[in-house]
């Protein structure tokens, strides 16, 4: 992954050695120390959160006196992970992902080799257009697109066919997919059109010296050499999806039918914030568990499955 | 000079134009490869669409912040109304906020700018020391960092709420800050960037003529690296103003929330003004807008780095 930057400490003596470890941890302390704070600190809580429950002192229901954290095992992993809701909820972000990445992915890959094609002029100006949704915050987005679906504010409702439900129980997903593909496709698409525009072009009219078509080039020599960039993209488009959060909040909001527990994310929050049953510190540290468990098990499954095709 | 100016651009306009048409640029094909009329008029159909979807919705949150309720759901949506309510918007939007409104723009800029800051520091002292210093420990270090690019921080978030708690920190400014100062992917990009464009010669150079390693690093290591420094605060700057999660655990007081918990706020009031929704949803973003366009080549340097993650 790195080059180890071994040539200055070879040439030393040990004194030099030491000395040149003690200044490399020097400059990564300030990051150590927040890393530790904001990324182990918090792994190490919420295993130890997800075995402890709060309880009442006095004992019994009602039992009265002081909330004491109590040991119970694996009784919240267990509540966790045989929850009618939080299934349903991954079972829904799993149907968004799997429609929702697939689209945004070919789509910003469609759009990426248009503009490395040199069939048009202007690149600079389409670059800029299809990444100006990314510079508009998740949320803001949502409500922007909140008002874009409601009938009586929405300025294309009316070219529509009459019934037309944005924010039916049946069509909800898709139109929160519509907000991430579109909040996101750019940004992907800039992704391979840095990649792309990596690759040789000498490469290219050597293909044209052979014949090969522009479509040819396209599908033979581009796409397989942005293979990398897109299965990374993909990898970080499913721990995104899994952790819906925004877009179903602002949702909810206006379409109170979709409950506390949406999606995992919602779910785990509600749990901590005392609005959805189980709640309180030990249910949602165990539903980020399980839901960390999740997502690392479809990375895991889509990186053999890619790693098998290759 | 004043008055050579006009000339040298005549000349290079025109050569410009003359290049276009005779000669290929370096990274243009030649002519007997130029693409065929009818493609470029597919290929463009096809851009201008997607320039549609990505733009238009913003352009209707500009149309949509100068109008009424009773306008946005009579007149057409995709043009002004008669009658501008932009004041009128803008007046319930700051009687709605209760006057905090520029407050949490304040307060997203202030969060925002200071994380930027400090994780674009760190970032860059821990990418130096990996790129450049031998330590002890070093490739867990990088094991572990890698692992937090990947890691789904909105799990990390719901016990991240529980430490800040124990620690007091949950609803003051650090709260915020602390953890968007924390940039796997920044000091990815700092490791990079120290690889490539920090001689080792230069450092052992200075090291021989008695400068301490302090004083090489703040004086001519980040100097070199002040382009990719620009790049790592606008990904932290960005994903700070764009965070809603954290906020919304940590923040309770409105006067400390920034701006998109603010607005969210405002979602859930009844029967809000929608176009001083929209308003607010415009006045939000703005900043973001303007920073992300003045400094939109920076963004590219950083994905063309290998950026993969927002």
């Amino acid at each position: 992954m790195t080059t180890v930057a071994t040539r200055p400490g070879t040439r030393r003596r040990g004194r030099g050695i030491r000395r040149e470890g003690l200044h490399g941890w020097l400059f990564m302390a300030p990051f150590a120390v927040l890393f530790v704070v904001v990324f182990l600190i918090p792994i190490i809580v919420s295993v130890r959160e997800a075995f402890y429950s709060q309880v009442p002192s006095g004992g019994g229901l009602f039992g009265g006196g002081e909330l004491v954290d109590t040991f119970v095992g694996f009784d919240n992993l267990v509540t966790a992970a045989t929850s009618g809701a939080f299934w349903l909820g991954m079972g829904r972000v799993l149907v968004y992902a799997a429609f929702q990445i697939p689209v945004m992915i070919i789509v910003a890959l469609g759009l990426a080799l248009l503009l490395d094609s040199l069939l048009v002029r202007r690149v600079a100006f389409f670059r800029m257009a299809f990444f100006l949704p990314y510079a508009i915050p998740g949320v803001i987005a949502a409500m922007m697109w909140l008002y874009l679906y409601t009938p009586e504010v929405s300025p294309f409702m009316q070219f529509l066919p009459a019934g037309t439900d944005f924010m039916a129980p049946g069509t909800i997903l898709a139109s929160m997919a519509n907000m991430t593909t579109w909040t996101y496709t750019g940004y992907n698409m800039l992704i391979f059109l840095a990649a792309l525009q990596a690759i040789p072009h000498d490469l290219y009219e050597a293909a044209r010296l052979d014949g090969a078509s522009g479509w040819r080039i396209a599908t033979r020599i581009k796409v397989p050499l942005v293979r990398n960039a897109a299965l990374l993209a993909v990898l970080l488009s499913i721990i995104g999806t899994v952790q819906l959060f925004n877009e179903p909040m602002i949702m909810e909001s206006a379409n109170s039918w979709m409950g506390k527990a949406y999606t995992p994310m919602m779910l785990t929050y509600n749990s901590l914030m005392g609005q959805v049953s189980p709640s309180g510190n030990g249910p949602a540290s165990a539903f980020s568990l399980l839901m960390a468990v999740v997502a690392g098990a479809m990375a895991v499954i889509y990186a053999l499955v890619q790693r098998r095709k290759a | 000079m004043a008055q050579l100016a006009p000339t040298t651009t005549a000349t290079s306009s025109s050569g410009v134009v003359r290049r276009r048409r005779r000669v290929p640029a370096a990274d243009e094909l030649p002519l007997s490869m130029a693409p065929k009329p009818a493609l470029r008029a597919v290929a463009i159909v096809v851009l201008v669409i997607a320039c549609l979807y990505f733009l238009v919705p913003v352009y209707w949150l500009v149309v949509a912040s100068t109008k009424s309720n009773a306008d946005l759901s009579t007149t057409f949506g995709f043009w002004f109304s008669g009658k501008n309510s932009l004041i009128d918007n803008y007046n319930s939007l700051m009687s709605w906020t209760q006057g905090l409104f520029w407050r949490w723009v304040g307060n997203s800029l202030l969060y925002s700018t200071v994380a930027g800051v400090l994780g674009t520091l760190f970032s860059v002292m821990a990418g130096y020391a990996i790129a450049k210093f031998a330590f002890p420990g070093k490739k867990i270090a990088v094991g572990v960092i890698m692992g937090g690019l990947l890691l789904p921080v909105a799990l990390l978030t719901v016990p991240l709420y529980l430490e800040f708690h124990t620690l007091g920190l949950v609803n003051t400014i650090w709260a915020i800050i602390i953890p968007s100062a924390v940039s796997p992917f920044g000091v990815f990009l700092g490791m990079v960037y120290a690889q490539s464009s920090v001689p080792t010669e230069l450092i052992e150079a200075a090291r021989i003529d008695g400068a301490n390693e302090a004083r090489i690093f703040f004086t001519i290591v980040l100097r070199l690296l002040a382009p990719a420094m620009v790049t790592i605060f606008l990904f932290i700057f960005v994903a700070t103003w764009n965070n809603f999660l954290l906020p919304l655990l940590m923040v309770s007081s409105a006067d400390l929330k920034p701006v998109t918990l603010g607005l969210y706020g405002m979602m859930s009031y009844f029967a809000p003004v929608k176009g001083a929704v929209m308003l607010g949803a415009l006045l939000g973003v703005l900043p973001l807008v303007i920073l992300f366009f003045a400094l939109q080549r920076y963004w590219r340097a950083g994905m063309a780095a290998g950026a993969v993650k927002g």
